[in-house]
């Protein structure tokens, strides 16, 4: 039986929740204003107090300048990231804020982080839970986007630390709506959850075995929700005042936040009725009014929707499934009210969704089940395991700026990998590491979570050390890194502090333009490691030369390897990886019998039976890849 | 808080849900494993069967983790099995509220699981470990075909697979005439539909391959009952030109991609 009182948290863009199993179901707590949601808007009054809440969104209107909405979209980005938030949402920033440091938003005369404001909500839920169970609580599970990046998530679980709260445990949104509805189903199957919200959009497919939710595959964009069908016609509203009024007030924070309001309301009543007329009051006391029909609501959020449809394809893609293959699917977040966003599910996936549980309050409910879990399960939990996945792949960059992947997306966490690396040059004391987030090919097309030296490794020829560097995700998604020089044991060891180096659109993007651009990835991958494996035999066969086995090469061996010296000097700064490569394949071949008397006289008779390039090189970024060589000739 | 651990030496309790032998096996290669650091009672390779005790991980691969011999036919219905019920013993969720150290190793021991699963219940991706358990680095080409290329003083031209030898020249040459006609502008449906007909060709090996595989590692295994030596190597050796041809035509057809632009 659990003994912990440990809550479960949907901490939503627009809305944000906390629940409880006490018994067999979970429960949604409500406010002391008796409602279950609690708005993630956070405002200052005008004694400086924070508000949160229902309570808060008045302040929206009277006092923008006051108040803030949607602070999950700003979650662990850098300003360099939020160009296109910024355009859409009324954030007032504070001013010089530098590249890389971490955002602060203006409320009033105070600034505060996006953790520090997702705690707020935080803290508000936490007295909302102590309220009613009249006792401190200070355990919770958080949920986030599946496709949540490891900078968001540590932002995420920051706040929970800044709200007084251990957060045991975060879990994807889509998966612990799964949960939530297989504590009624207790069925085997393949299961599809479609999570649209208010900021974000999940899709994640699940395999359910006898009370293990085994995540197989998941996608999606972390900014595509709810919110980008209110900015659309907010835009289209501003324009019509503009064009039929004469007055631009799409600087006037309150007559956008009155639209706002304003735009919500119709759209909630178009999911059940076919027409609507959006009417605003402007603050000069003008009257705004138009009518607008469901099929020309449907017509304007189209290309919105859309959007959901290639992340959807890419999970059924990555699970290795087709869309007939799919015995359930489950609609979560709220704008799968939308008629027009229901028919596209049923389409895509050939089922009728499942709508039992509020989509609004399921994934609170799938925290709560996971919190149980986590606090040693009752009989209503028992033999349920979820096995999720990391989202996006991780790696390292290594010489040319290429991105080596050593822990592949949609791969089970905990998941661990480790790699070998070596020096490039004699003597090198410190191997700097980049840790990447992302699928493309080369390093500046990921995003960068963190770089790290690896220091005080002994004076030793180029590609004698041997670092091993192993990357470990945790079961919150979050990962960790640590690196050891093997033949010293020098050690570091980090926790992955998050850099901005790329926006989220590039992090966004990176999935599908990794499908538009793999083969150019390839080729440029493929060009820089064949230049790279031509500096390491160049190199290693001048050493060679100042060797004494080079004088018992006759002078036509000699000639013979001058000659392919140069022509693979010739080749290697061109583009042709497969000139490039064949030239080092020549090379190699001409100095295999320099490099055996090389061998015979050296002084290690472990470097036997290899040939030149490795004899130097042992494992490393620069000794020859696993990608078979395609030669021509 | 930390147990103390239990001095006295108790019955071995067998759990049923998981077959003994192999999991004492997988333990193996003179570590102290014999006890739980717990109650003291005979541990199992990941956690302990008299008092369900997650252990400190054991420096063990991916074969001998689910207590299976090094062979290369895997029913994966059944690692899928030992998989779910080892999740259930070792994962993170399940060993919240023990001890730090605990938590330490079900994390360790669950990335290991989930990473050792991972790779055996994909074909191609347990042979390349097995592979590399072997000692084989498969950049390199196999040992025979090395010898080979050294004692008759050829360039490592080995990498093309001697039956596609013929077909190679071809299809090269017509890649780079198209490439010469993009150049110019120039158009060619026939030499298009020449490289389409060339790639399904290649891709149908590529499928081919798979089966061919299955083949060697039926040699490998018998090699391991058998304890013949000189046919494991032979197998071996199989494995890494198969998996070798099976890559170069990977690229071959990427290849044809790039210069036909789908």
């Amino acid at each position: 039986m659990s003994t912990e009182r440990i809550v479960g948290i949907d901490l939503g863009t627009t809305n944000s929740l906390v629940a409880f199993m006490p018994g067999e179901r979970p429960v949604v707590i409500p406010g002391e204003d008796g409602l279950n949601l609690v708005p993630s808007v956070v405002a200052l009054d005008d004694k400086d107090q924070v508000i949160v809440g229902n309570a808060a969104r008045k302040y929206l209107i009277e006092t923008p300048e006051r108040a803030v909405y949607s602070i999950k979209r700003l979650m662990g980005r850098g300003i360099e990231d939020i160009e296109q938030e910024l355009k859409l949402f009324p954030f007032r920033l504070a001013d010089n804020l530098q590249p890389g440091e971490v955002l602060r938003i203006q409320l009033g005369e105070k600034t505060f982080t996006p953790p520090e404001i997702s705690a707020f909500v935080l803290r508000q839920l936490k007295r909302n839970a102590e309220r009613f169970f009249n006792a401190p609580v200070t355990k919770a599970v958080i949920t986030v986007p599946a496709y949540f990046n490891d900078a968001q998530r540590q932002a995420t679980k920051d706040a929970g630390r800044i709200a007084g709260l251990e957060v045991l445990r975060l879990v994807n949104e889509p998966t612990a709506a799964s949960l939530a509805y297989g504590l009624d189903k207790r069925q085997n199957g393949i299961v599809a959850v479609y999570d649209l919200g208010g900021g974000t959009f999940d899709v994640s497919i699940l395999k359910l075995h006898d009370g293990i939710f085994e995540v197989v595959a998941t996608n999606g964009d972390t900014h595509l929700g709810g919110d980008d069908i209110d900015n659309l016609l907010i835009t289209i509203a501003l324009d019509d005042i503009r064009g039929d009024m004469g007055v631009d007030v799409s600087r006037n924070g309150e007559a956008v936040a009155t639209i706002r309001k304003a735009v919500i309301e119709a759209k909630i009543v178009l999911s059940s009725q076919p027409v609507t007329t959006l009417e605003v009051e402007l603050p000069g006391g003008q009257h705004y009014q138009r009518a607008i029909t469901r099929e020309q609501f449907e017509q304007l959020i189209q290309p919105i929707i859309e959007r959901t449809v290639g992340p959807c394809k890419q999970a059924l893609k990555d699970a290795g499934l087709k869309p007939e293959q799919i015995d359930e699917v489950v609609l979560v977040g709220g704008s799968t009210r939308i008629p027009q966003v229901r028919a596209l599910v049923e389409d895509m996936f050939r089922r009728t969704p499942h709508t039992d549980l509020n989509p609004d309050e399921v994934v609170a409910l799938g925290a709560a089940v996971q919190a149980n879990i986590l606090a040693g399960g009752s009989e209503a939990t028992e033999n349920m395991l979820l096995l999720d996945v990391t989202p996006l792949s991780l790696g390292i960059e290594v010489a040319g700026g290429v991105t080596d992947k050593i822990i592949l997306r949609n791969s089970t966490i905990p998941a661990s990998a480790t790699q070998h690396y070596t020096t490039q040059v004699d003597g090198q004391a410190n191997v700097a590491i980049h840790v990447l987030q992302g699928e493309r090919e080369l390093a500046k097309d990921c995003r960068s979570l963190a770089r790290f030296d690896l220091r005080g490794i002994p004076p030793m020829p180029a590609g004698i050390p041997r670092v091993e560097v192993k990357f470990l995700i945790d079961a919150n998604g979050i990962l960790h890194v640590s690196a050891r020089e093997q033949r010293s044991g020098t050690e570091a060891q980090i926790e992955v502090q998050p850099s901005y180096g790329l926006t989220d659109e590039q992090v966004e993007s990176m999935i599908l333009d990794s499908f538009d651009s793999a083969e150019e990835d390839f080729r440029q991958r493929q060009v820089i490691e064949a230049r790279n494996e031509a500096g390491t035999i160049l190199a290693a066969l001048e050493k060679g030369k100042k060797s004494p086995a080079w004088g018992q090469l006759t002078s036509a061996e000699k000639k013979r390897i001058a000659k392919l010296e140069n022509a693979l000097n010739e080749v290697r700064d061109e583009d042709d990886y497969s000139a490039i490569r064949t030239a080092i394949d020549a090379l190699n071949q001409g100095t295999m019998r320099l490099a055996e008397l090389m061998m015979d006289s050296a002084v290690s008779t472990a470097l036997k039976g290899k040939t030149m390039d490795q004899a130097d090189m042992g494992e490393g970024p620069d000794a020859p890849h696993p990608v078979a060589k395609a030669e021509f000739e | 808080m930390r147990r103390s651990r239990a001095s006295r030496p108790q019955p071995h309790k067998v759990d049923m849900t998981i077959d003994t032998s192999k999991t004492m096996a997988a333990a193996g290669s003179g570590e102290d494993t014999a006890s739980c650091w717990s109650c003291g009672d005979m541990r199992a390779a990941h956690f302990c069967h008299a008092c369900g005790k997650v252990q400190p991980p054991l420096p063990v691969d991916y074969f001998s983790f689910f207590g299976l011999p090094r062979k290369l036919n895997v029913d994966v219905a059944q690692l899928e099995r030992e998989f779910y019920e080892l999740s259930r013993k070792l994962h993170p969720d399940l060993n919240a509220r023990a001890d730090k150290r605990e938590q330490e190793w079900s994390l360790e021991q669950s990335s290991l699981l989930n990473d050792a699963y991972r790779t055996l219940k994909d074909p191609i991706k347990r042979t390349q470990y097995l592979l590399r358990l072997e000692g084989v680095e498969l950049e390199e080409q196999s040992k025979t075909a090395t010898e080979k290329a050294r004692a008759s003083g050829e360039v490592k031209k080995q990498i093309v697979p001697p039956d596609l030898l013929e077909e190679v020249f071809e299809l090269n040459m017509q890649l780079e005439e198209l490439r010469m006609n993009q150049k110019m502008g120039e158009d060619d449906p026939a030499l298009v539909n020449d490289l389409e007909t060339h790639r399904a060709q290649f891709e149908k090996k590529y499928e081919e391959l798979a089966e061919e595989l299955k083949g060697h590692w039926n040699q490998w295994d018998q090699a391991i009952d058998g304890h013949n030596d000189e046919d494991r190597r032979r197998a071996l050796d199989r494995m890494v030109d198969l998996l070798n041809r099976r890559s170069y035509i990977r690229n071959l057809v990427r290849d044809v991609n790039e210069v036909l632009g789908n």
